[in-house]
């Protein structure tokens, strides 16, 4: 068949209603400090930093295949980071969170190295060591608090309590939408052609040309740079670092659950999980450690009865694309030249 | 000298310790090439088994191991049958994930049933005895059982694999699923088998660390990362190995210990990382991943 005429699409009416639907969002959103409460202000701005921390998990184990229980190795780091460059060299704290980023990232490299001599399942409990092992290091350095931890309130004191509340949401709402955007971007262009080449076969990919170590590679810093931003911006909001909590593999047990809940492999999945897991929490508020047995339990049996999680079988079902990564081949009849190609082309969209 | 030298028997009696967590772990790795992250939580469930039996039964500690083995290795088989045998595959995720869940769900049950109090099971003399080696060097009775028990079970479970049917089957299974199902071996019940074995030893592991020190529910992730430390610098797959990993983790925590009650955990953990970064396949490397 010689059908020359097609065209690429590479949206679908879901994503043609949500781009302006999402910007309107945002557009609102950024505008709540101004008429919002404040205890729905940081609600919020802790959903961004799930939605954002999900979104970079996601990013690694969904699309890069490096399962990880050790990214709080970089939330770590980018809290600690923060504590260091306020208090100790007092740089502004919203830019300390902005290169709290470039931290996780010097670290995330020689990182890189090490932990990709294990594979698969391996990998992940080596991420979940190094993670210990900085929260080892971290509890022995009395000049930071030590075990028992520091707090930066010192360092934001100085700012307005209102202008300090707005700036920490629209950082938030910055680093929430930005790695949505970030995640999509990439996903949208050769680079993301090459991590879902990846994700699908490592050798086929190989054989065309893409080295996946280096996609790996550039995965993992990605992920550990806005994970690090991610972390310092948490701590912002807590206002006192101890290596216990920023170095908590709850974090990892949080995130991964919501995004296998929402759906691996998907940008939509990250921000279905969060929702999911802010709806959880909001009801079983009152029970104590139960939230995280029923969260875990749910988890477990999406991964066992729906593995692409619930925005994946949403989207296998429906064919639901707010965010479309893929192209699609449309091919359009020749013009009345031969009545068969006619009859059954129209409509028919190949996928890629 | 002297100091030196009881740092090393002390650090090959907690190795002891390590190789009986890293045991189970290792069959598991080596029979069906998956890990189980609630690994150190259902060791701590052992321990609160033994708990909850000697609470209704008194008995010696070592006895209630005689109930707490076979309770967990029924549990293993039932949950690898008709749970983590629909995880195995070549995407990592899926065990993964079913595991972390299921050890969240460990620890948090276990914090709401038992509270995070801590708690120990009462080996009376046992603990506090010892053997003196003349000078200031002593041994510790109960760690040089633990050692004892270690190797008496890797032993056992070399002879197993090496002169039955059901070790040949675990064997073949572990070279090829596929094939030995030519052979009329059904690879799910041998995984299930294979995780009740594990089980066993976990069962065990847990009667062992209940009596060596107090725990709480939250204590199973850093078991977990000290058995599996034990079987990567061992090298996958070989049970002789998890044995030697885990005296060289024990030795190197030993040491951190002495040089600063903060670092010994920390100390572990670079011995893991030096070993990753030096021989990235183990010391004793025998199964190969596929």
């Amino acid at each position: 068949m010689t059908n020359l005429h097609f065209s690429v699409q590479r949206s679908t009416a879901l994503s043609r209603v949500g781009l302006p639907a999402g910007l309107l969002l945002i557009g609102l959103l950024a505008s709540f400090p101004l008429w919002g409460g404040s205890d729905k202000m940081s609600t919020l701005v802790e959903f961004l930093y799930f939605l954002a921390l999900a979104q970079m998990w996601n990013l690694l184990a969904g699309y890069g295949g490096l399962v990880s229980i050790g990214q709080q190795a970089f939330i770590g780091l980018g809290a600690y980071a923060l504590v260091v460059l306020t208090t100790v060299l007092g740089v502004n704290p919203f830019a300390s969170v902005l290169l709290a980023g470039a931290v996780a990232g010097l670290v995330a490299w020689p990182s890189a190295k090490l932990l990709f001599r294990l594979q698969g399942p391996y990998f992940a409990i080596g991420s979940w060591v190094l993670a210990e092992v900085l929260r080892l290091v971290f509890a022995n350095l009395p000049q930071l608090g030590g075990g028992s931890g520091t707090s930066i309130t010192s360092a934001v004191q100085e700012i307005d309590p209102w202008w300090r509340e707005a700036l920490t949401f629209w950082s938030a709402l910055l680093v929430g939408a930005g790695s949505v955007t970030a995640v999509y971007w990439l996903l949208r262009h050769r680079q993301g052609l090459a991590l879902t080449a990846v994700r699908d076969s490592e050798a086929a990919s190989e054989s065309l040309g893409v080295s996946v170590r280096r996609v790996k590679l550039g995965v993992y810093l990605f992920a550990a740079i806005g994970t690090g931003v991610i972390g310092a911006l948490i701590f912002l909001t807590k206002l006192r670092v101890s290596p216990e909590a920023a170095f908590s593999v709850e974090w990892s047990a949080l995130v991964i659950f919501i995004v296998v809940i929402g759906g691996v492999g998907t940008v939509e999945g990250p921000v279905v999980g969060t929702l999911i897991y802010f709806v959880l929490r909001n009801f079983l508020a009152d029970y104590g450690s139960w939230y995280l047995i029923v969260l875990g339990a749910l988890a477990i049996a999406v991964m066992l009865f729906f593995p692409r999680g619930l925005w994946g079988s949403l989207q296998q079902r429906f064919d639901l694309r707010l965010f479309p990564v893929q192209r699609r081949l449309k091919l359009e009849p020749e013009p009345a030249k031969d009545e068969a190609a006619k009859t059954a082309a129209p409509g028919r969209a190949y996928q890629v | 000298m002297a100091a030196v030298i009881d740092t090393l028997i002390q650090g090959f009696l907690l190795g002891g310790l390590y190789a009986l967590f890293a045991t189970g772990l290792s069959l598991a790795f080596g029979v069906m090439r998956f890990v189980n992250i609630a690994h150190g939580d259902f060791i701590v469930l052992g321990a609160y088994v033994a708990l909850a039996v000697l609470a209704v039964l008194p008995m010696p500690p070592f006895a209630a191991a005689l109930v707490v083995v076979p309770v967990m290795a029924a549990a293993g088989y039932v949950v690898q049958r008709y749970v983590l045998n629909r995880t195995l595959s070549r995407d990592p995720l899926p065990a993964l994930l079913v595991t972390f869940g299921l050890s969240v769900i460990v620890q948090n049950v276990l914090l709401e049933v038992f509270s995070g109090d801590t708690r120990r099971l009462d080996a009376g003399a046992l603990a506090t005895a010892s053997i003196s080696l003349g000078g200031d060097l002593a041994i510790g009775v109960f760690p040089l059982l633990t050692l004892g028990i270690a190797v008496a079970l890797i032993l056992g479970l070399q002879l197993l694999f090496a002169r039955t049917a059901l070790g040949r089957a675990l064997r073949a299974t572990s070279d090829d699923r596929e094939i030995v199902q030519l052979m009329g071996v059904n690879p799910k019940l041998i995984y299930g088998l294979a995780m009740a074995l594990a089980s066993a030893t976990v069962g065990l592991a847990g009667v062992v660390l209940g009596m060596t020190k107090a725990f709480e529910p939250l204590l199973g992730p850093p078991q977990l990362l000290y058995a599996f430390e034990a079987v990567i610098i061992g090298g996958l797959g070989s049970l002789w190995g998890t044995l030697a990993g885990g005296m060289i983790l024990g030795v190197a925590q030993t040491v951190g210990f002495r040089v600063d009650p903060g670092w010994g955990v920390l100390f572990g953990h670079l011995a893991f990382l030096g070993v990753l970064l030096l021989r990235p396949t183990g010391l004793f490397p025998k199964t190969r991943d596929r």
